[in-house]
């Protein structure tokens, strides 16, 4: 024989699945969000995003060159979506040097100190924008009002989100009824027609990268639809108990970032769980921590905080709950 | 409602290219090479010298200990010697070398084409057949099929479960088995049922073989007993555990048999080799082999006598394509890749696979991303991920708690992996020291 023979254990075929499909298949879910936000967002957008994606790319990039001095890895998009979602969490008039800086704290101090893709314990975007809302309170919540190319990027009007109007408003002793006038309507809500963080506003576009990722089967179903149905019964029953005291339930989904929480920040591959079961308690316990925080927390929202709580509880969660083994129970007949 | 087993499991490209070839028998070759072992158990031991005169059917080696099995000649001629050869293992055994001249069968061999239906012998002769003729299973893991007859006392068997799934991609030897000698299939798996003492027996087809279902089960309308099901298309549903939840929803518990749970699998090869020893009292001495590949001018399947190169199998598949980069004994998922085309053909190959150089090759692994695919697809509920960390590690008393002994290697973990991990590499690793650890720990 001319030519060697490949010689290597099986299996000798492969899935045609990479990281870096997977991470473009989350890039493409994440457009129509992107496209609605720049639609009621305008140049705020576009400069917020194209400034989170980039410094997220060149931190990876520098930090792995000139600090770890390991192999580059910035083309398996894992820091593209990073910056991506990261920037879905700020306000669209954000200013482009604390993005820079929030960049920073993602890539370099939630992922890159752990080792890089695969280690890191929190997800990086959420514990970049829980620095910048710790840090920068006054700037992480002034939320522009949704005027599409009208106002500029920095003069932009600002304005209370609708959980805000209502979480103050129930403090303040006023009935729910009275103060669902002073939000926009439930369709308009479903739009994005509110103000808030640039990526968790339109309900409907993030729906749409939702069908997508569990059609490409980039995600499966069980972490979203627990983190949403745990977070619905909750709101259900606080709202029957003092209907004048809680918003409805329809109304927390549609506002703030539980939609792109649960479908894009609690799925994130590595600080997710590994099984099924383990996915559903995981699910349930950010829906459940969302609403405590929202309901009797100091923040209106509590989404950031609930999955990242729920982070620190994966690797116990991977310890202690084991998917069913073949032949385990014994179950004949 | 197709069935199929509920966890785990993947698609890989079906890729049966050879559905609808026809089984051709393949010219004798000037010199087969016949191991003594070519079953899961003790070798056998050779009987016959460097010079002696031996006829297709003649036993050559003679089976030690209970789980072996006895090897014939496939050819007739004069030994040449006997010497080490490569397997497709990739290590070197015993093996006898015939120089063939003509084709002299031992004369109790029946070589009619008649086929026999009625079953006149007691459930030990035919178990004692099986023993005689070398039967062993032929869908890969060539475990001695007159050991699985054998029902220990204080176990019982009530149904028997015949294995036409064929779910490794390309391989079509079974299906073109069941369409070509259907007949002679449901005829061993009557023996089978009669070996066992059991009334019923099941036959399991994947539904991407629809004429072999359709033929089978018009078939087996005449065969008391057997019922033939269709199953929905996943890998790795010919995996005997696999097929038992699917077919009639018992699961076999870890680190135990089929007869755990009441049945025995056997393939469908088995099941045809089981006739012809009993009906026709030939030994195992050749069987269907697919020859296949993407870039082969014409892959087939090949009725082939043990003990030949597989090097003439690729050349009446049309020669060794120029862009040739590795040859697998078996499927793609669990198939061996030889190094070098001298190997012989031995009971156990049902496949042999020439992949294109590009297709090859393995991309190189990446950082684990975590996405947990390994776990959804590994069709024993283990963790792929975790059992190659703690491999990987060392940290096999772990490894060992978590399972590793279950895996069967079906390789479903490492083909769905995006990062590319060489995930079954470490586990197979791994899996291997804890057995030899737990067998040292039972010697003490």
């Amino acid at each position: 024989m001319s030519n060697l023979l490949n010689v290597s254990p099986s299996p000798h075929v492969y899935g045609k699945e990479t990281t870096r499909k997977l991470m473009l298949g989350v890039v493409l879910a994440l457009i129509p969000a992107l496209a609605a936000s720049i639609y009621f967002f305008g140049w705020g957008a576009i400069i917020v995003t194209i400034t989170a994606v980039l410094s997220c790319v060149l931190f990876e990039y520098l930090i792995q060159r000139f600090l770890l001095k390991k192999a580059i890895t910035i083309t398996d998009g894992s820091a593209v979506v990073t910056g991506l979602l990261l920037a879905f969490n700020l306000p669209s008039n954000f200013p482009v040097v604390l993005v820079v800086l929030g960049s920073l704290v993602a890539i370099g101090v939630a992922k890159m100190t752990f080792g890089g893709l695969g280690n890191n314990p929190f997800n990086p975007a959420l514990v970049g924008r829980v620095f910048m809302l710790i840090s920068f309170p006054v700037q992480m919540t002034s939320w522009p009002v949704p005027s599409g190319f009208g106002t500029g990027y920095a003069d932009a009007v600002t304005g209370a989100t609708p959980l805000a109007v209502i979480k103050a408003g129930i403090k303040g002793g006023e009935q729910v009824s009275a103060l669902m006038d002073q939000v926009p309507s439930h369709m308009q809500l479903f739009y994005g027609y509110m103000g808030g963080s640039m990526g968790e506003i339109a309900a409907a576009a993030l729906l749409i990268g939702f069908a997508y990722m569990l059609i490409r089967k980039i995600i499966t179903w069980h972490i979203p639809v627990s983190v949403i149905g745990s977070f619905l019964i909750f709101t259900t029953i606080l709202w029957h108990a003092a209907p004048e005291k809680n918003a409805d339930p329809l109304f927390h989904l549609l506002t703030g970032g539980i939609l792109l929480g649960a479908i894009y920040m609690a799925t994130d591959y590595v600080t997710s769980p590994m099984n099924p079961k383990a996915m559903i308690i995981y699910g349930c316990g950010i829906g459940i921590i969302t609403v405590v925080i929202r309901v009797f927390g100091a923040y209106p929202e509590g989404v950031s905080f609930a999955i990242l709580i729920m982070n620190a509880f994966v690797p116990l969660m991977n310890t202690y709950i084991k998917p069913k083994r073949f032949g385990e129970e014994v179950k004949n007949g | 409602m197709l069935k199929t087993f509920p966890t785990g499991g993947v698609h890989p490209p079906e890729n049966k290219i050879t559905a609808n070839a026809p089984i051709q028998s393949l010219p004798l070759p000037e010199q087969v090479i016949i191991p003594v072992s070519q079953h899961i158990g003790a070798p056998a031991t050779a009987i016959v010298n460097k010079g002696d005169t031996v006829k297709a059917g003649q036993t050559i080696a003679t089976s030690k200990g209970f789980v072996s099995s006895n090897i014939h000649s496939s050819v007739s001629g004069k030994v040449s010697k006997i010497d080490m050869v490569t397997d497709t293992t990739g290590y070197k055994q015993t093996a006898v070398f015939i120089d063939v001249s003509g084709d002299e069968w031992v004369d109790t061999i029946d070589r009619s084409e008649e086929i026999i239906q009625d079953v006149g012998l007691t459930p030990e002769e035919i178990t004692r057949k099986c023993l005689d003729a070398g039967i062993v299973g032929l869908g890969g893991a060539t475990f001695p099929s007159h050991v699985k007859l054998t029902v220990p006392s204080g176990k019982k068997c009530d149904v028997l479960i015949i294995n036409g799934v064929e779910c490794e991609p390309y391989l079509t030897a079974d299906h073109r088995l069941m369409l070509e000698r259907g007949e002679e299939v449901l005829t061993g798996a009557t023996i089978l049922m009669k070996a066992l003492r059991v009334e019923k027996a099941l036959i399991g087809i994947e539904s991407n073989k629809p004429d072999a279902l359709a033929h089978i089960a018009k078939l087996a309308s005449g065969f008391k007993g057997i019922t033939v099901h269709g199953l929905k298309v996943k890998y790795p549903q010919g995996a005997e555990k696999q097929l038992i939840k699917a077919l009639i929803k018992r699961e076999v518990p870890s680190g135990r048999l089929p007869l755990d749970v009441g049945t025995v699998v056997h393939n469908v090869g088995t099941a045809f080799a089981v006739y012809e020893a009993v009906q026709k009292n030939k030994p195992l001495f050749e069987r269907v082999v697919t020859v296949t590949g993407r870039s082969l001018s014409s892959p087939g399947n090949f009725l082939v006598r043990t003990g030949t190169p597989v090097s003439k199998l690729i050349a009446a598949a049309g020669g060794m394509p120029e862009d040739t980069g590795k040859i697998v004994a078996g499927g793609p998922m669990m198939g061996k890749a030889i190094n070098n085309t001298d190997v012989p053909v031995v009971k156990g190959m049902s496949g042999l696979l020439l992949i294109p150089l590009e297709e090859s090759g393995r991309a190189g692994s990446e950082p684990c991303i975590r996405c947990a695919r390994c776990v959804s697809v590994c069709p024993l509920g283990l963790e792929p991920y975790l059992l190659m960390t703690l491999a990987e590690l060392g940290l096999y008393e772990r490894a060992e708690t978590e399972k590793i002994t279950d895996c069967m290697e079906c390789g479903s973990c490492s083909y769905t992996c995006p990062a590319a991990r060489p995930l079954l590499d470490y586990i197979r690793l791994g899996k291997g020291i804890v057995i030899k650890m737990a067998r040292e720990r039972n010697l003490k």
